[in-house]
């Protein structure tokens, strides 16, 4: 079995975006850029289910511009056997993104396809299960646990009422939640090894989809900041504090 | 004008909370009709619940054996068959929502607009990125349908009791797909107060420093009425199970009244509970991050505050 990954880069999880005065995005210049700590989660999914030859190819995918690939290195690195690189400048929204991905998997027909739940920049949480849409496959979003055996994937899911255990017949796409595992970290070796593997680069407008904004973002604003607390002594002073707003 | 369908959320033949809370934000939209969706296998009680949320216009109702367990790839094409004729589909921003939602999108072949934080025109929205640290605001096409999540944490659930709308079974000929099966869910047992919809809310973070210690956060949050909570670096200890993690990928929450015991307030964290009425931090680390969103901050050790607490509440 093939599984593709969905392998988006992000602003690093530890920066702390700033909005532009004008508001008309956010700071990007100079900020640190990273996997989607969501990908790495699928991207690590995908090669411990090599590991355990329940596949043969691990094949990470990314949509972006021309400096893109040293992203996908990371992932080569990782341990991806190869990257396919979708070449736009152009930002991508998710239903264009799941468009993109559906043209590759008609080309690569994997039995698996492993993406993260949501992005870290746009939190839309969508992409994932657009794909399964137009695919017309299985969805198993928000994965904490993956078992592959006879064709089928039984996914534990997390969900707000608990855990949830579905089975799905492959070919699938599941979505990864954070508890699912912790990605390795990448060894200087091994990031000498990926520089021979192959990265496939593609033009955006090659694969025939429509790259018009679905959604028009017209501003950007900073939140709206709480005010200022106070700090209490001890639990008398607490207790006082919220029984005066009623809260106690 | 805007004809919105709402799905109904719901569990075990009880309408879920969320539910009225996107009704909420429909009735922002200025609708002229807003229809509650009801998928089960048997919908009565859950229908009846949904036709008394106030400024709802009808529930309709879809019961089939399929539709037992809220399966987004059985779910889906039903609801984009059912959104004929709607100018908007909300579902509520949980994680049955986020499931099924993008689904329907791209089965409608529209884009979404996902945790919907204000409705500022019938198209424009405001709605949260980077965990929250900026709010944008997104045009939809209005050629198309708007498939939208509505965060609950930003909408009062609107009231029930007061209306009475029918309620109309519905019927949709689509060819449901078998490649999905639930197998199980496994709850959580709890007596205390839900944690997505309680007015107060007690969480521990990685300072309680053991599954066994969390004892002193249950009894305290039993003290005052609470739903217990906790923080990412909790869960992942694995102190608490996963659904009580609060925070950009756990509940996003707005109780009146918040307490962070022994968190340090990661912005992950703090995501998920910005639209709290007051929030109260107690930590040992007068430095910790959980101080600058605090209303009232305490330093001090939790196992020596908490029981001094129980006992001034008395």
């Amino acid at each position: 079995m093939k599984i593709l990954v969905g392998y988006k880069r992000v602003v690093d999880y530890n920066v702390r975006i700033q909005v532009k005065p004008d508001g008309s995005g956010v700071v990007t210049d100079g900020v640190k850029l990273s996997a989607n700590p969501f990908d790495d989660i699928a991207l690590e999914e995908a090669l411990r289910l090599r590991e355990k030859g329940v596949a043969e190819e691990v094949v990470v995918v990314g949509i972006g511009p021309a400096d893109l690939t040293a992203h996908l290195r990371n992932g080569l690195a990782m341990g991806a056997n190869r990257a396919i690189h979708v070449v736009t400048s152009d930002a991508v929204q998710p239903l264009t993104a799941a468009r993109v991905f559906l043209k590759l998997i008609e080309k690569e027909q994997p039995g698996l396809f492993i993406v993260g739940k949501q992005a870290i920049d746009d939190d839309a949480n969508q992409t994932g299960q657009m794909l399964a849409a137009l695919w017309d496959r299985p969805q198993a979003t928000f994965a904490g646990k993956v078992d592959i055996a006879d064709g089928k994937a039984t996914v534990t899911r997390e969900v707000d009422a608990g855990l949830e255990t579905i089975e799905v017949e492959l070919p699938a796409v599941i979505t990864t939640d954070l508890r699912l595992n912790e990605p390795r970290f990448i060894k200087l070796p091994d990031i000498m090894k990926a520089k021979s593997k192959p990265i496939d680069s593609i033009e955006f407008a090659s694969l025939g989809v429509e790259a018009h904004d679905h959604l028009k973002t017209t501003h950007y604003a900073p939140p709206v900041k709480r005010g200022k607390g106070v700090m209490v002594k001890d639990a008398a002073e607490l207790v006082a504090a919220l029984k005066q707003k009623g809260l106690l | 004008m805007s004809k919105i369908l709402v799905i109904a959320e719901h569990l075990d033949g009880k309408l879920n909370s969320s539910t009225a809370r996107a009704v909420s934000a429909a009735v922002a939209v200025k609708a002229e009709a807003i229809d509650v969706l009801v998928l089960g296998d048997s919908v009565d009680a859950v229908a009846a619940d949904a036709a008394k949320i106030e400024g709802v216009s009808k529930v309709l109702t879809v019961a089939k054996p399929e539709n037992a367990h809220p399966l987004a790839a059985v779910l889906a094409p039903q609801i984009a068959k059912a959104a004929d004729g709607y100018s908007h589909v909300f579902a509520p921003s949980t994680t049955f929502g986020k499931d099924v939602a993008p689904r329907v999108a791209a089965l409608l072949g529209v884009a979404q607009v996902s945790d919907v934080m204000n409705v500022e025109s019938s198209h424009t929205f405001k709605r949260p990125i980077y965990a929250g640290n900026a709010i944008i605001t997104v045009e939809a096409n209005p050629d198309h349908v708007v498939v939208a999540t509505i965060r609950t944490a930003s909408w009062p659930a609107a009231n029930g009791g007061a209306n009475s709308a029918p309620v109309e079974p519905l019927s949709l000929d689509v060819t449901l797909p078998t490649h999905t099966r639930f197998v199980e869910l496994k709850q959580g047992s709890s007596d205390r107060p839900d944690l997505q919809s309680a007015g107060k809310v007690v969480s521990g973070g990685r300072g309680v420093g053991s599954k066994e210690n969390f004892d002193i956060i249950y009894k305290f949050a039993d003290k005052i009425g609470a739903a217990v909570g906790a923080s990412r670096a909790a869960v992942d200890a694995g102190y608490v199970p996963n659904e009580m993690q609060v925070g950009q990928t756990g509940k996003i929450i707005a109780p009146e009244l918040y307490m962070a015991i022994g968190i340090s307030g990661a912005i992950q964290h703090l995501t998920g509970i910005k639209d709290a009425g007051t929030i109260v931090a107690i930590n040992k680390d007068g430095e910790a991050p959980i101080f600058e969103i605090a209303d009232i901050g305490l330093v001090g050790d939790l196992f020596k505050v908490l029981p001094e607490l129980e006992q001034a509440i008395g």
